[in-house]
């Protein structure tokens, strides 16, 4: 297998070409967690893409911030869930691959919609207390923008996992500092986020998630901490737009594609190494 | 089949027959959960609490956080019932039961008490009038409105057998029981008299009224056909549609805004299919206010003698044509 880091390098290729391809979409969160997803389905979660949505026996993945599904399709796609040449048919009319992941067209890997921000958190905990009730040890992981957090939904979600000590739950949030109409300090300020999870009753980890050996340790160190009566949090400092400089640290990318000349000189930038879809 | 010889069994709140029907249910298929926020003690949990306390999930008072976890808890193969008031459990959740529940087709089960005026004191913030509209637009969503304490018994077991998200929707007043638990079908009309003037549709508590209506206007020589439409969706178009095409005229009666209720729904399928005369009873398009349900009932229309006029409204209507 390919290391990780060749990997994420053909998904931030997928991830610009699928936005280009469809000229719409969100490259700059998905560009920011391609370590991340790459990590986790190539070497950290069990999964299987033979694909059962019951998922017994193998851990679960809840993407909340689904506005990313070209980083999830394109992991998805490359991890065998489905061909990569369906990654063509993103955002665009009959396609499985949704602006923003759905079940509806029974694309494998996806396991709830999601879109409209702050329900994944609380998605990702019924299915953790799924996994015990069933007596089955394996995690749910789940992943949300930082601009997700403005959401009620979110804190909700938060004061339930610890009371019920949903200690099976690892939630990353990608701490990238932007969101829409600008950098999170001038929108809606996050504070001290790992106070506000520390004090929430939660285990709160820090992790670099565009230095892939940070991430694969962060996500080991955080599986390490599962089932001591703590939900896991760990606070994922990203750049948005990470691999693209012109789209790096900006909200500028958050949710435009790039024309004909922005993507040359973004391919430029990646090397292909798996072959484009 | 007479109206007169419907006598109610005995009286009791609707909301009973989930916390019975979700027992019967629980003990027969294990994996049934029930979740609720902070009104487990409203929703009658106390017994399904006391005998499948692991299969308890009590959320706090975060219904849009309660809603996400029912439909996480279905990957792995439960039937999560959420339990809450109606209002908490439709328009503070919408988006959540549209996202996570309906378009992910997700087999949960959002059982939904004190609904409508007959909710009583708490007043308007608490009574839902609009909850049926907001969920039979969700495509998917099968919307259940039993009648009596044995109709939500029944309908409470029958859902957790049937694949696919549900809204149940019951009250908390006490109420004649005069239907048997075995009458129930999913989707299946059922029909209380055989009539030729007139068609009668009525969902939850104001089926009993439609019966009473039914009765005072065989008195006046008025042959009323009376059907509860305890399933507003799938709708029973059969049932309705062999009824009009007797009659020719309907009156509907619900405890929820006329607008985007049960009145809507036999509207649609009669537009469709045999345009006739209708007439609504059910709330005009307004909030409710504090009061016992009785007189509730009286002041917004949706008492006995509001279908009686509604139905001989529509027979002049008819006659007319």
């Amino acid at each position: 297998m390919p290391e990780l880091k060749a990997i994420a390098s053909q998904i931030r290729r997928d991830i610009v070409r699928m936005v280009h391809g469809a000229n719409s979409g969100h490259p700059g969160g998905s560009l920011g967690c391609a370590d991340f997803l790459t990590a986790l389905y190539f070497k950290i979660l069990k999964h299987d893409p033979a694909f059962h949505m019951d998922a017994r026996d193998e851990d679960v993945f809840v993407l909340s911030n689904g506005h990313i599904s070209p980083v999830f399709y394109s992991v998805l796609a490359r991890s065998g869930y489905f061909d990569i040449k369906e990654l063509a048919t993103f955002r665009k009319i009959n396609s499985r691959l949704q602006g923003h992941p759905a079940t509806h067209e029974h694309l494998p890997g996806i396991r709830i919609a999601s879109g409209s921000l702050g329900q994944g958190m609380s998605v990702a905990i019924g299915a953790a207390l799924t996994k015990k009730l069933n007596n089955d040890s394996n995690l749910v992981f789940s992943l949300h923008g930082d601009g997700e957090l403005d959401e009620g939904q979110i804190w909700e979600a938060a004061m339930f996992a610890a009371h019920h000590k949903v200690d099976n739950l690892i939630s990353t949030i990608d701490w990238n500092g932007q969101q829409i109409d600008g950098p999170t300090s001038k929108v809606m300020n996050l504070g001290n986020l790992r106070a506000k999870f520390d004090a929430f009753g939660w285990t709160t980890l820090e992790m670099n998630g565009n230095d892939m050996d940070e991430v694969v340790a962060g996500l080991e160190k955080a599986k390490s901490l599962t089932g001591q009566g703590k939900p896991i949090c760990i606070l994922m400092h990203t750049a948005m737009g990470k691999g693209v400089d012109f789209m790096e640290g900006t909200h500028e990318w958050h949710g435009i594609a790039p024309n004909d000349e922005q993507l040359a000189k973004a391919l430029a930038q990646l090397p292909e190494t798996l072959g484009d879809y | 089949m007479s109206l007169k010889d419907i006598q109610p069994t005995g009286n009791k709140d609707t909301r009973s027959g989930f916390g019975d029907g979700i027992v019967e249910a629980a003990r027969k298929n294990p994996n049934i959960v029930a979740l609720t926020a902070d009104l487990a003690g409203s929703l009658k949990l106390q017994q399904f609490m006391k005998e499948f306390p692991e299969r308890f999930v009590q959320c706090g008072i975060a219904e849009a956080n309660m809603i996400g976890i029912a439909a996480g808890m279905t990957i792995g193969g439960k039937i999560p019932f959420t339990t809450t008031f109606a209002n908490f459990s439709t328009g503070r959740v919408y988006d959540q039961i549209r996202q996570s529940v309906a378009y992910s087709g997700k087999n949960v089960k959002i059982c939904a008490s004190h609904a409508g005026l007959t909710l009583g004191e708490d007043g308007a913030t608490h009574q839902i009038l609009e909850d049926i509209g907001m969920m039979k637009m969700l495509p998917g969503m099968t919307v259940i409105v039993p009648c009596d304490y044995a109709q939500t018994k029944a309908a409470t077991q029958a859902i957790a057998e049937y694949e696919g998200p549900v809204y149940l929707r019951f009250g908390r007043p006490i109420w004649p029981i005069f239907t048997k638990e075995e009458d129930f079908i999913i989707g299946k009309a059922q029909q209380f008299s055989t009539g030729t003037d007139v068609s009668i549709f009525a969902c939850g508590h104001m089926v009993w009224n439609a019966i009473q209506a039914g009765i005072a206007l065989e008195e006046k020589g008025i042959s009323a056909e009376v059907i509860n439409i305890h399933t507003i969706k799938p709708l029973d178009e059969e049932a309705v549609l062999a009824s009009i095409r007797k009659t020719k005229c309907a009156v509907t009666a619900e405890e929820h805004n006329i607008i985007g209720g049960l009145g809507d729904a036999i509207s649609q399928c009669a537009t469709r299919h045999f345009p006739i005369p209708i007439e609504y009873v059910g709330t005009k398009d307004t909030f409710g206010e504090s009061g016992i349900p009785k007189d509730l009932l009286k002041k917004y229309g949706l008492d006995v003698p509001d279908i009686v006029a509604a139905a001989e409204k529509v027979l002049q209507r008819k006659a007319a044509q």
